[in-house]
């Protein structure tokens, strides 16, 4: 186990440190101290390393991730595992808004709530939010699976393309061209697994799920559709 | 009896003015479709501009540089306030970034190429970045886009530059659309979209609002690229003199202000001509803004917005700016509105010079489509050649010009080198009226 303090080093030793392991490195297992809310923890990793940060994060936490699995066993800020591209990321706490925005790979959990606009954007990560979400999330969502077990706020999926949303609990309202969509035995499939890589295995069934996707009437702008933009 | 009836001479028929033809035929083009117009380009109405400035050239007071003999240097420095590999620049003229999708492939790539044999840098766009690009340009600036397509850590680290871009010229304030008919297999596919669905570009990122959390996007995106690349922050033409201060602020090494000349791929016709401030009019703002924060020349500033010869560079260059760039200049240097193919643009309803429908992806020159056989009209390596040569007489003219203000150094040019034609100017430009000492509004606030 490595250890790096982050009071002492500072934050660019530690991601200089993170980004220079040789791929055969056999220094997999980091642990980060008094992170003290610091932003852009463990960004841009390239490893198939385990990186833990004892304590929360600020903004930016396992930004553009690859490969690495990256936990923080506090809260995180904004934009936590943004533009991830693979590998995994995991709070333990909560999340603050824009968690995952953007991402086109990879597996983010969050065992608490998220802010707003979690998922924005988001290109074809996976993200399991064991709490509720807040308003506009999942806005222009592209590619990928939103997992909430709690309840999700206002204008859930507004504007969005090909990602899935699946809310266990009360949906506030849905967001322009989104509606509830009917659940088949493949996305039950779908919601199984990805519960259980979300570590969320026990704590709900697919069954209990309703899937939210694309209504594709604002695929192609048309002026009748002028009033729901 | 004379029986004929006396002449009386009729009034000339009177077109109005604010009626004018163009004015109704929009009127009948919006009651006929029910929608706004959506075109290409900066702004086409006659703005106060770098024509309505004179240098004043070399006298008994000022004495000039031989041409061909006397040095005359153009280079430039990019990014040298944090960055640990900053850019070096043989000419002080770039490539504005023009997205694959928007553009062709062999478009990009004829920019690359051009860019390379003239020694600057060209710029990725809105949708990420195209090997044929990467492979052809030795300088390539990556753009990072409220949209985030194709985004990706490698690409961040294979480019030698990232422009952070919070807003464009041609539409302040607005987001981007590309329609479903040049969203093709290798588009759709590099932006994760479906294909042939308009695309809408965000008008605001995704993760960060306002100029604190700029501030720490960049701290990201300098700990992904572990500070060697130069972070610039591109605006448009709103606010200069706040938006260079706050991008200063904010950690920025090189800001990119687009005045509403500047062109873009697709927008509201009303929204190119009616929001935003000429490049003019922003070049002493941003500079302003600088040298308040003591920050003039060492963050560096890029002006584009209608930049079209050596003049033009030379004329920014002297009201402060480091360098400018180019991008509807650079595509008509390709081919762009060529009238070799007016029979093309007259079966689109149009004319050489006037095509600005590039979002139809029906572009006769190839340049503005993802149609395989009218992207295959453009030779890249000739294509590349033409940008290359046009961008060696905008840098002639420019050393031209400064030889005549005695300057060796086309960066010693200065705003006592120039005198405005009009009022307007010289309001805009901060530089006297020609032929008197008056600046109107010195003294005035922003």
């Amino acid at each position: 186990m490595m250890r790096f303090d982050l009071a002492d080093g500072g934050l660019r030793a530690l991601n200089a440190a993170l980004h220079a392991l040789p791929p055969d490195t056999n220094e997999t297992e980091w642990e980060v101290l008094n992170p003290k809310g610091a932003h852009a923890i463990a960004v841009g990793l390239d490893a198939p390393i385990e990186v833990t940060v004892r304590g929360s994060a600020g903004y930016y936490l396992a930004g553009m991730n690859k490969r690495a699995t990256v936990r923080v066993t506090g809260s995180a800020g904004p934009g936590v595992a943004e533009n991830m591209m693979s590998g995994t990321v995991i709070v333990e706490g909560d999340a603050s808004q824009y968690a995952g925005a953007t991402g086109r790979g990879g597996l983010l959990v969050i065992k608490g709530n998220a802010a707003s606009r979690c998922g924005i954007s988001m290109k074809g990560i996976d993200i399991v939010v064991h709490g509720n979400v807040g308003h506009m999330s999942a806005f222009m969502a592209q590619k990928g699976n939103l997992v909430v077990l709690g309840d999700a706020g206002e204008a859930l999926g507004d504007s969005i393309y090909e990602a899935r949303l699946f809310v266990r609990g009360r949906v506030r309202s849905l967001g322009a061209d989104c509606i509830e969509k009917e659940m088949r035995p493949e996305h039950l499939a779908l919601l199984e697994d990805l519960l259980r890589r979300g570590l969320a295995e026990g704590k709900a069934r697919p069954e209990e799920f309703r899937r939210y996707g694309s209504a594709r009437r604002l695929y192609n702008f048309h002026i009748d559709n002028a009033s729901a933009y | 009896m004379d029986d004929q009836k006396p002449h009386i001479p009729r009034t000339v028929p009177r077109q109005s003015w604010t009626f004018s033809p163009e004015v109704n035929a929009e009127i009948r083009r919006a009651a006929a479709t029910g929608i706004y117009d959506i075109r290409g380009g900066g702004s086409k109405r006659r703005l106060p501009h770098f024509d309505d400035l004179l240098f004043l050239g070399a006298s008994i007071s000022r004495y000039p540089l031989e041409g061909y003999r006397e040095k005359c240097a153009t280079d430039v420095w990019l990014g040298t306030r944090h960055a640990r590999r900053p850019i070096h620049l043989d000419i002080p003229i770039t490539i504005a970034g023009m997205s694959f999708g928007a553009l062709s492939g062999p478009a990009k790539e004829a920019l690359g190429r051009g860019a390379t044999l003239a020694g600057t840098s060209t710029t990725t766009g809105d949708g990420g970045m195209t090997e044929e690009e990467r492979g052809h340009s030795k300088i390539l600036v990556y753009q990072y886009l409220p949209s985030r397509s194709g985004m990706n850590p490698d690409d961040l680290r294979r480019a030698d530059a990232i422009e952070v871009v919070v807003g464009q010229g041609a539409k302040p304030g607005g987001g981007g659309m590309l329609l479903g008919q040049k969203i093709s297999d290798r588009v759709a596919e590099m932006r994760d979209l479906p294909k042939g669905i308009d695309q809408r570009s965000a008008c605001r990122h995704p993760d960060w609002t306002g100029p604190d959390d700029l501030e720490i996007k960049i701290l990201e995106l300098r700990e992904i690229t572990d500070w060697e690349k130069p972070v610039y922050v591109k605006v448009g033409g709103a606010r200069p003199y706040y938006d260079t201060a706050l991008a200063v602020k904010a950690g920025a090494d090189v800001v990119v202000v687009d005045g509403m000349q500047g062109g873009t791929a697709a927008t509201q016709d009303v929204f190119i001509e009616h929001v935003g401030l000429p490049t003019l009019a922003c070049v002493p703002l941003a500079v302003k803004a600088l040298q308040d924060l003591g920050m003039h020349r060492k963050v560096q500033l890029i002006v584009s917005g209608g930049i079209r010869s050596g003049a033009d560079v030379a004329k920014a260059l002297a009201l402060g700016a480091d360098a400018v760039s180019i991008g509807t200049a650079a595509m008509v240097a390709l081919g762009d509105n060529d009238p070799v193919y007016e029979e093309e643009y007259r079966a689109l309803g149009t004319t050489a010079g006037a095509y600005d429908d590039w979002h139809e992806g029906r572009d006769p020159a190839g340049i503005t489509t993802q149609d395989p056989v009218l992207a295959a009209r453009l030779d890249p390596i000739l294509g590349g050649r033409r940008l290359a040569n046009y961008l060696k007489v905008m840098t002639l003219e420019a050393q031209t010009i400064a030889r005549a203000c005695g300057k060796s150094h086309l960066h010693n040019l200065e705003p006592e080198d120039l005198v405005a034609l009009t009022v307007e100017a010289a309001a805009m430009a901060r530089v006297p009226l020609a032929g008197t000492d008056w600046i109107p509004g010195r003294g005035g606030g922003y």
